[in-house]
C-alpha cells in the first residue's frame, strides 16, 4: 500500500510538473496579453512531434535543445501574423483565433503524422529503473523533474534578473505606462509570448518520452493548465508552480482511493478555492 | 416608427422561413433532420447569446449545460419513465440547478478570467460522464433508449418514426423559449442587463447589484442552454459525452460571433451556416474538417467580426 501510495504521488508529481509548465507559459501570456492561449495544447503537440521527427538525424539529446526552440519559432510568428492582430479588441476575438488555430494544430498533427500514437525512444540508460524496490522511479523521470526545476529556476530568474523579465513583469502590472516610458510593446509581447511556447515545446519533448505521442496529447492537458493558474493565482507565477503541483499529487493520490474520481477532482479542489479564496492560493485580490 | 417595421419584416421572414423549412429544405438538398439541427442548435446559440451578447459576459463553458440537458433527458427515459415531456422537464432541471449552483463561484470574474473559469468547470461534467460508465455509457455514449411519442389527448404526436413531426415538435419548443428570452431582455429586467453590458461600472453605480443580474441572466442562459441540449438527445435517440467536452463550448460561441452577437437573431443565421458547412464538410474531408472549422474561427475573426447579422445592419445604415 505505501508503494503504491509512493508511485502514486511519484507519478503525481511527475504529471504536476507538466502542467505547471504548461501553466506557467499560459499565465505569463495571458498576464502580458490578456489572451487566453487555447492553441497552447496544440504547440505542446507541435513539439513533441518535432522532437520526433528530429531524434533520426539529431538523436534524444539534439530533439530536446532544438524542438522547443522550432517550436518557439512557431509561436513567435503565429503572435506576429496572427495574435497580435486582435490585441486592443473585445477578448472574446484572442479566446476564438486561438480557439480556431487549437483545432487546427490537433488536426494538422494528425495530417502530417498520423493518427496513431507513435513510440519516442529515449536513451535505454535513463530508463533504467533507480531501484529495485521503487521500480517506478526511473532515470527518466528523475531527469524530467530536474529539467522542469531547471526550466522554471531559469524562467525565474529571467523574470526577477535580467531587463526582458523586468519589463514583462512591469508591463503586466501596467502596460500604458511601459510603453510610454519607451519600451516597444509589440515586441515584449512577442518575445513573452515566445517564452510561454518555448516552455509548451520542452512539456511536449518530455511528455513524447513519458506518454508517448498522439496528436490529442496536448488537448488533454490543457484544462487541467487552466485549473492549475485558477488554484495557484493568477499573476503569480509561484502559485502557478504550486497550483500544478498540487492537483497532480492529489489526481495521483485519488487515483490509488476512487480511481474514477482521479480526473473530476482537480475541479471539485478549484471550487473549493474559488469558494474560500477566490482569488488564488497565492494571488493579489482585485487583479481580475 | 420605420425602425420598428424593418424589425419585424426580420421576424416574419425568419418565422415564414422556419415554418415552410420540411417544404423546400430536399429542394435546396438539405433534409428534413438537417432543420431540426439547425433549429436546435440555434436555440443553444441563442441561449448561450443571452449571456455573451446581451450581458456582454464572456462565457466559454455552455457545452456542460447542453450536456446535463442531453443526459438528463436521455437518463430518465431510460431508467425511470419512458415519457418524453418528463425526460425534458428533467433536463432542463438538471442544466438549471447545476448553474445556480455553479453561479456564485464565478460570477465574481469578468473578462478572460471567467472564460477561464466557466470552460474548466464545465470538464467536471465531461469527466464524470466519461467515468461513470456503468449508468452514463462512459466513452461509447448513453443508447439503448428512444424518444416517445407525446399523447396530448385528443391526439398524438408521431414524434418517434416522423422526421417531420419532430421538426414541428423541435420548433414549437424553439418558439415558446426564444419567445420567453425576447420577452425577458424587452423586460426591465432585461433592459438591466443590457445596461450592465453597455457600461458595467455606471449600473454599479446607481445601485445595482450587478453580480446578482449577471448570476441570473448566467442561469437563464444556461437553463435554455439544457433545454436545446435535451432536444438534441432526442433528436439523435443518443447522448454522445463529446457534446459536453470544452471544444464544443467553443463552437457554441462562434455560432453566435458568425451570426452577429448584437442582433436577436443572429446566433440562429450562425447556427444555420455552421450545421450546413458542418454537414458538408464532414463528407468531402471526414477525418480532417475540424481543420477547416478551424479555419473558419480563424477566418471569422480576422475578416468577419461583426458576423453576418452585423454586416447587414451596417450596410443598411450606410
Amino acid at each position: 500500500m505505501t508503494q503504491l501510495i509512493l508511485f502514486n504521488v511519484a507519478n503525481g508529481l511527475i504529471i504536476g510538473a507538466f502542467y505547471a509548465l504548461m501553466a506557467i507559459g499560459l499565465s505569463l501570456i495571458m498576464s502580458l496579453s490578456d489572451v487566453i492561449n487555447f492553441a497552447h495544447g496544440g504547440f505542446l503537440t507541435v513539439g513533441a512531434y518535432l522532437a520526433y521527427t528530429l531524434a533520426p538525424y539529431v538523436g534524444f539529446w539534439g530533439g530536446l535543445v532544438l524542438a522547443p526552440i522550432f517550436t518557439a519559432i512557431i509561436g513567435l510568428i503565429v503572435e506576429k501574423f496572427l495574435i497580435s492582430r486582435v490585441y486592443g479588441r473585445d477578448p472574446l476575438y484572442s479566446l476564438l483565433l486561438t480557439f480556431g488555430l487549437a483545432f487546427m494544430f490537433e488536426d494538422g498533427s494528425r495530417f502530417i503524422w498520423g493518427a496513431q500514437s507513435v513510440p519516442y525512444q529515449v536513451p535505454g540508460w535513463l530508463m533504467q529503473p533507480l531501484s529495485l524496490n521503487y521500480f517506478f522511479l526511473t532515470g527518466y523521470r528523475m531527469f524530467m523533474v530536474a529539467l522542469v526545476a531547471i526550466a522554471v529556476g531559469g524562467l525565474f530568474w529571467i523574470m526577477s534578473k535580467t531587463r526582458l523579465g523586468l519589463r514583462i513583469r512591469a508591463g503586466t502590472l501596467d502596460l500604458e505606462t511601459v510603453s510610454v516610458l519607451g519600451v516597444n510593446v509589440r515586441i515584449l509581447r512577442n518575445l513573452n509570448f515566445g517564452i510561454g511556447i518555448y516552455l509548451a515545446g520542452l512539456a511536449g519533448v518530455l511528455a513524447a518520452g513519458q506518454l508517448g505521442l498522439q496528436p490529442t496529447i496536448g488537448g488533454s492537458v490543457l484544462m487541467p493548465s487552466f485549473v492549475a493558474i485558477i488554484i495557484g493565482g493568477l499573476g503569480s507565477l509561484t502559485g502557478t508552480l504550486l497550483g500544478g503541483l498540487l492537483i497532480g499529487v492529489a489526481s495521483g493520490m485519488t487515483a490509488v482511493f476512487w480511481p474514477p474520481a482521479s480526473e473530476a477532482v482537480i475541479y471539485v479542489m478549484m471550487a473549493l478555492v474559488l469558494l474560500v479564496r477566490p482569488q488564488g492560493l497565492l494571488g493579489e485580490e482585485g487583479r481580475f | 416608427m420605420k425602425f420598428d417595421l424593418r424589425q419585424n419584416a426580420l421576424n416574419i421572414v425568419i418565422w415564414v422561413l422556419l415554418i415552410t423549412m420540411p417544404a423546400w429544405m430536399n429542394a435546396i438538398g438539405g433534409y428534413t433532420q438537417l432543420g431540426t439541427q439547425v433549429v436546435i442548435m440555434g436555440l443553444a446559440a441563442m441561449a448561450l447569446n443571452f449571456l455573451l451578447g446581451h450581458t456582454g459576459v464572456l462565457s466559454f463553458g455552455h457545452a456542460a449545460y447542453f450536456g446535463l440537458g442531453a443526459y438528463g433527458v436521455g437518463m430518465t427515459i431510460r431508467y425511470l419513465d419512458a415519457s418524453t415531456p418528463l425526460g425534458l422537464l428533467v433536463g432542463v432541471l438538471a442544466g438549471a440547478v447545476a448553474a445556480a449552483l455553479i453561479g456564485p463561484l464565478i460570477v465574481r470574474r469578468r473578462g478572460v478570467y471567467f472564460a477561464m473559469v466557466t470552460i474548466a468547470f464545465g470538464q467536471v461534467f465531461y469527466f464524470i460522464a466519461v467515468r461513470w460508465n456503468t449508468v452514463t455509457g462512459g466513452d461509447d455514449g448513453l443508447t439503448n433508449w428512444h424518444r416517445q411519442n407525446i399523447d396530448l389527448g385528443l391526439f398524438k404526436i408521431n414524434i418517434m418514426d416522423s422526421a417531420i413531426h419532430f421538426y414541428y415538435f423541435a420548433l414549437v419548443i424553439f418558439a415558446l423559449a426564444v419567445g420567453l428570452m425576447a420577452s425577458i431582455l424587452h423586460s426591465p429586467f432585461g433592459r438591466t442587463l443590457i445596461a450592465i453590458r453597455e457600461n458595467e461600472r455606471r449600473t454599479r453605480f446607481i445601485g445595482i447589484n450587478v453580480n446578482f443580474h449577471i448570476w441570473m441572466s448566467w442561469l437563464v442562459s444556461c437553463t435554455f442552454m439544457a433545454l436545446a441540449g435535451a432536444l438534441f438527445a432526442l433528436q439523435n435517440n443518443f447522448v454522445d459525452p463529446h457534446s459536453l467536452y470544452w471544444t464544443q463550448s467553443g463552437i457554441f460561441v462562434i455560432m453566435c460571433v458568425l451570426g452577429g452577437m448584437r442582433s436577436f437573431w443572429g446566433p440562429l443565421v450562425g447556427a444555420a451556416i455552421y450545421v450546413v458547412l458542418q454537414d458538408y464538410l464532414s463528407s468531402l474531408v471526414s477525418d480532417y474538417w475540424q481543420f477547416f472549422i478551424g479555419l473558419v474561427f480563424v477566418a471569422v475573426v480576422l475578416f468577419f467580426p461583426r458576423g453576418v447579422m452585423g454586416m447587414l445592419r451596417r450596410r443598411a445604415v450606410e
